[in-house]
């Protein structure tokens, strides 16, 4: 036994357990500081700054006049307003029909990963082509959604870029196409972990399907509704690409006619890089960034409390 | 790997002894009757109309396009319209495709790469400030991207870089979501005894990770890497804002361009949104049933 090449060993190995654990989440770490924690703390620099990309000489800083301006900015009270109704349009049924879809694929299936994948079509198609699609298809006088609420018995087409309520609709529309069956994959998973007899009991008990979903189903999977609550919630308030290409003429940016259905996150683009305004941009994606964690915040809340959180 | 699959049938297992014998059938309303079938068709039904339909307009000429009602059946016309898509002048689409497989190859792979070796330090070593990291990765999951844009835009521009493809790509090269997948992965996966075992053997770390811990962990990596190709495929923001403009930007920001003139020729538009989307029909066709099992086993752990 030679000690010389066994202490160089033990040497190495000591250098390997303490260390290269770190070498092994520095490039991790270090990229995602560069391209991903820097601009965001950066931002909030731009936002108490002038920064024009058209007028490079206008520097410095400029306090809280960003702030101030956004404060008094119809624009941006209209893009809020648009926002929420979008939000509300979207989340809601897209959450509930999530739920019923996951309570039906939970069933004994046949050709059950054919519903499962199926459910993902929206999914991975890509958001740019399906707004695309939608925008045809809720076209006033050619659009397939017109002429099936035609068949329907609706007395005029609807304009569906003319209006608000009516903008909304069609927009909340491809948000719900695009994230049901996700959603539903989600709450399917859960399901699954719930206890068969628990069921049985409920209904021995006389509680029909309905019941057996809002009151046994949701409870129990109930951190997982929160987490999708929080998901759309996010997704949901920073609606970017429908509205910008639901627009006829997308490089516009100003999300209709007369701002009917300009989001934020289309309005930040329109400040930053049509108006060349990044200052003011920074500055409203801090005010989005701080609506979307009061939001999330109150809805996880509201959300625990449905689900039984008393108990 | 299979934490649902294997619990389920054990607590069911376990409910069956207790007062009820189990040959006795589980309540009628569990099974999947008529309506069930019916209502689930109605969701594929809807969950594909939008891609047919998208093939319908490709395949169509203008005038069939202004019918009332709508033509529903495709047309022939699906080879003059992506020839004309793919022989345009101002926006490259060709180019824009082959961008669109650069960005997302590489962001892919470099992912799966540094978030595997994160998520393995993460799951089965211990050094100092672990679980403080890990809760500042999770935390910051939760950050929209949003906030970061305008700064990130700056700072590209301080570089040079934006117009390129690098503008595209870096951002992208790690994922907090990564590390934390691969993490919940590992910890399940890969054994401690397998890694005491092959340090004993005299495996360095690296070693370890390579020879030990990715080939257990194969499953999990497909379906990062299906996840991470269709997230940066499908990316449209960021492309639009540093590429916007440029001759040569990813195919969803040329789609954009298509879709952006006074007049927008559709059927011209979703030709090449439907060429666009085919890559991804493809990968959810052969890899749906990983997709479907990673996304449903992100839910259940986190």
């Amino acid at each position: 036994m030679t000690t010389q090449p066994h202490g160089w060993r033990n040497r190495l190995l000591r250098f390997d357990l303490r260390y290269t654990p770190y070498l092994l989440i520095a490039p991790f770490f270090l990229l995602f500081a560069v391209f991903g924690i820097f601009p965001i703390v950066f931002n909030g620099v731009v936002a108490l700054r002038h920064w024009r990309l058209d007028d490079p000489t206008l520097t410095g800083w400029a306090g809280w006049a960003n702030f101030e301006r956004l404060l008094a900015d119809d624009a941006f009270w209209n893009a809020l307003l648009n926002t929420f109704g979008i939000f509300l349009l979207s989340t809601v049924p897209q959450l509930t029909l999530a739920l019923i879809v996951a309570g039906l694929l939970n069933r004994k299936l046949r050709a059950q990963t054919w519903f499962r994948v199926g459910v993902l079509l929206p999914y991975v198609t890509p958001l740019t082509a399906s707004t695309l699609i939608f925008a045809v298809v809720f076209a006033r006088d050619t659009g397939v959604a017109n002429w099936v609420l035609s068949l329907l018995g609706t007395a005029e087409p609807i304009d569906w870029r003319a209006a608000k309520w009516s903008s909304w609709i069609a927009i909340a529309t491809m948000v719900n196409w695009k994230w049901i069956g996700y959603n539903a994959l989600l709450y399917l998973a859960a399901m699954q972990s719930i206890p068969r007899d628990v069921y049985e009991a409920a209904a021995v008990d006389g509680a029909g399907p309905w019941r057996q979903l809002w009151r046994i189903t949701v409870p129990m999977i109930r951190p997982v509704v929160i987490f999708t609550v929080i998901l759309s919630t996010i997704g949901g308030l920073q609606l970017f690409t429908e509205p910008m290409l639901f627009q006829q003429n997308a490089a516009a940016a100003t999300g209709g006619a007369n701002r009917e259905w300009q989001t934020i996150a289309l309005l930040i683009y329109q400040v930053g890089w049509k108006d060349l305004n990044l200052g003011y941009a920074a500055a409203m994606s801090w005010a989005l960034f701080l609506i979307i964690v009061v939001v999330a915040v109150l809805n996880a809340v509201v959300t625990n409390r449905l689900g039984g959180g008393r108990r | 790997m299979t934490t649902t699959a294997t619990q389920a049938p054990d607590t069911r297992g376990t409910g069956a002894p207790r007062g009820t014998p189990p040959a006795r059938r589980i309540p009628r309303h569990r099974g999947a009757g008529i309506w069930t079938y019916l209502f689930l068709s109605v969701v594929l039904l809807f969950s594909a109309f939008p891609i047919y339909w998208m093939f319908v307009v490709a395949t169509s000429t203008d005038a069939a396009l202004a019918e009332i009602p709508p033509r529903v059946v495709p047309g022939a016309m699906l080879f003059t319209n992506l020839q004309e898509v793919f022989s345009m002048q101002d926006v490259y689409f060709v180019q824009s495709l082959a961008n669109s497989a650069i960005v997302s190859t590489v962001v892919t792979f470099s992912v799966l790469f540094f978030c595997s070796l994160a998520g393995f330090a993460f799951a089965k070593l211990r050094f100092r400030g672990r679980n403080a990291l890990m809760v500042f990765v999770i935390l910051t999951l939760t950050v929209p991207n949003q906030l970061g844009v305008v700064a990130l835009y700056i700072l590209m521009g301080e570089i040079g870089w934006n117009g390129t493809l690098l503008a595209v790509i870096t951002p992208g090269l790690v994922s907090a979501f990564g590390v934390f997948y691969m993490r919940q992965f590992m910890v399940g996966a890969v054994p401690d005894e397998l890694v005491e075992a092959a340090r004993i053997d005299g495996a360095t770390t690296m070693r370890i990770w390579w020879s030990v811990v990715l080939p257990a962990v194969r499953p999990a990596m497909a379906v990062l890497g299906l996840l991470t190709f269709v997230a940066t495929w499908n990316d449209f923001q960021w492309p639009l804002i540093t590429l916007g403009g440029t001759d040569y930007p990813t195919s969803m920001v040329a789609l954009s361009d298509l879709a952006s003139g006074n007049y927008v020729l559709y059927r011209r538009v979703l030709a090449g949104a439907l060429v666009a989307t085919l890559p991804l029909l493809v990968m959810l066709f052969i890899g749906g049933r990983q997709i479907v099992r990673g996304i449903m086993e992100g839910a259940v752990k986190s």
